[in-house]
């Protein structure tokens, strides 16, 4: 059984049926990437799935269990780590506050310590400006946080948004890097990306979406070598 | 810390320089509202939640001590734990259903709520109609004592809220005022947190009333009007800096400066709106150029 599945699903958004149809789904260990055009429905899948948007048909499930019913926070609990697009950490927190700010379903706060430290262990240019205001760190530091606090929940499986969005290359490999480690380690990521070519190359498997519908999809090597993705994405 | 310790040791020596029970008055009258601007600090402040009928807590912080007072003949101190349950209460009715709306129906309903209060004491028999209540007994003895009571209340209301901010609610209610969306993403109950933060806050304003009913011994519907939810608001946001410390300031400013322009009085509510704008584009232009 596959950890993430997504059959079905339509999502509406203030009248407009943002994604419809769609199946997908994400396996134990994989890393999956998702891709599409801008407005072609991405960032409203990651929503549905974190319990932002709800679905106006199809089901959603997460290690088996239906998140229809479920509470943002419910699904964070289950193991849905949503780090949204355009990195969104708080400025006016420290990197630190922001760290634990992942932390918050979880009810003991020394056991939230605990996961900072580790989390700053991996990425240790946050461990270096631990007292900072999250707002003093370049945009691809602030990527790296929002990515760190995601993990602080120690998510099953880790959805990014546009996680290179407006870096440089270097740190987009950096960051890019970062979540093939992440997935070494044991955690399923579904990656939503611009840079087809670089998700492709991480992923082993693709999804293409346009205009809310499922196109293409496949294993990564198959869609990098497919004429009509490379005219799309690759150029 | 060690800036407020001296601050507060600073006020504290104010007896020493004038035992005047007009000073005194005015300055504990200062402390209430810095009181109650530090309330409103964590509703508007942390959490962004836009309240426009603050003085509502205020009055049923104040009415609830005052009735229970006067009805039973009790100590004010022994309606304390009325006033919290009333306000916590309160805050639950209020906040419970518009806390899920967008925060700009909040600040409607908010501002309706500030004067079906005031209204309902006005037509009230137990709050005592239009003159309201009169003879509630004072929690100190003489202005000095008084003055001493408000000092040390306002400061625990101000280290508890300055806490809550760096408590890991506070946290939270900043990221809910940053980025909600990003904040529910987290794994925030932004619902929840919202309502703590406007439970908390009314019942700061609440124990603040019941300061207000022991300075006047009367308090009647004319003390809550949306005037006194708007100076509230006005002192939050003039002195909302990244601390509270700004809030202290502002609030004592919103609080003083009518009084202190008696000598006008004529000009004195013209006096005072011109002034707030002066202190306001100061402030703004110290910002910009930071």
């Amino acid at each position: 059984m596959p950890l993430l599945e997504l059959s079905g699903v339509d999502i509406s958004y203030g009248g407009v049926r943002a994604v419809r149809d769609l199946s997908l789904h994400v396996g134990d260990g994989e890393i999956v990437a998702l891709l599409g055009a801008n407005g072609a429905g991405k960032s409203t899948t990651l929503a549905a799935i974190s319990g932002l948007v709800r679905p106006s048909a199809g089901r959603i499930s997460l290690g088996g269990t239906d998140l229809a019913a479920l509470s943002p926070a419910a699904i964070v609990r289950l193991g849905a780590g949503h780090v949204p697009e355009g990195r969104r950490v708080f400025g006016g927190l420290t990197v630190r506050e922001n760290l634990q700010l992942g932390g918050y379903v979880l009810a003991d706060e020394r056991e939230v310590n605990r996961r900072v430290a580790a989390v700053c262990e991996l990425l240790p240019v946050l461990a270096e400006r631990r007292a900072q205001n999250a707002a003093t760190l370049s945009g691809g530091e602030q990527q790296l946080l929002a990515i760190g606090r995601a993990l602080i929940a120690r998510p099953r499986l880790l959805m990014l948004d546009e996680p290179t969005m407006g870096l440089a290359p270097r740190m987009a490999r950096t960051v890019l890097g970062l979540v093939k480690e992440i997935n070494q380690q044991g955690t399923s990521v579904l990656l939503v990306e611009q840079n087809a070519r670089a998700a492709l190359g991480l992923a082993q498997r693709g999804y293409v979406l346009s205009r809310g519908r499922l196109g293409l999809h496949g294993d990564a090597a198959g869609l990098r070598a497919d004429r009509r993705v490379i005219e799309a994405y690759l150029g | 810390m060690k800036r407020a310790l001296l601050a507060f040791a600073a006020v504290a020596t104010l007896p020493v320089f004038t035992i005047s029970p007009y000073v005194l008055n005015m300055a504990a009258t200062a402390g209430i509202f810095v009181m109650l601007a530090a309330g409103l600090y964590i509703v508007v402040g942390y959490c962004g939640l836009l309240d426009l009928g603050f003085a509502a807590f205020f009055a049923i912080g104040a009415y609830t001590s005052g009735i229970l007072a006067t009805r039973f003949e009790l100590p004010l101190v022994a309606t304390l734990p009325a006033v919290l349950c009333a306000t916590v209460l309160a805050g639950i009715v209020i906040g419970g259903p518009t806390l899920r709306l967008r925060s700009d129906y909040l600040a409607i309903v908010t501002l309706g709520f500030g004067e079906i209060v005031r209204v309902t004491a006005t037509r009230l028999e137990i709050t005592g109609g239009p003159t309201g209540i009169y003879g509630i007994p004072p929690l100190a003895a003489d202005p000095v004592a008084f003055f001493y009571l408000v000092l040390v209340v306002t400061a625990l209301a101000l280290t508890g809220a300055a806490r809550l901010g760096r408590s890991k609610l506070g946290r939270a209610w900043q990221y809910v005022r940053e980025d909600e969306d990003a904040a529910e993403a987290t794994g925030i109950s932004t619902y929840r947190v919202k309502l703590a933060a406007y439970v908390l806050g009314s019942v700061w304003g609440g124990l603040a009333g019941v300061l207000f009913a022991s300075q006047l011994s009367a308090i009647s519907p004319a003390s809550f009007t949306f005037l006194q939810s708007a100076l509230v608001l006005v002192a939050v946001v003039l002195g909302a800096a990244r601390n509270i410390t700004g809030v202290i300031l502002a609030a004592a400013f919103v609080a003083v400066t009518p009084e202190l322009l008696r000598a006008f009085p004529d000009a004195r509510y013209f006096l005072f709106g011109v002034l707030l704008v002066v202190v306001m584009l100061l402030r703004h232009r110290r910002r910009a150029t930071a």
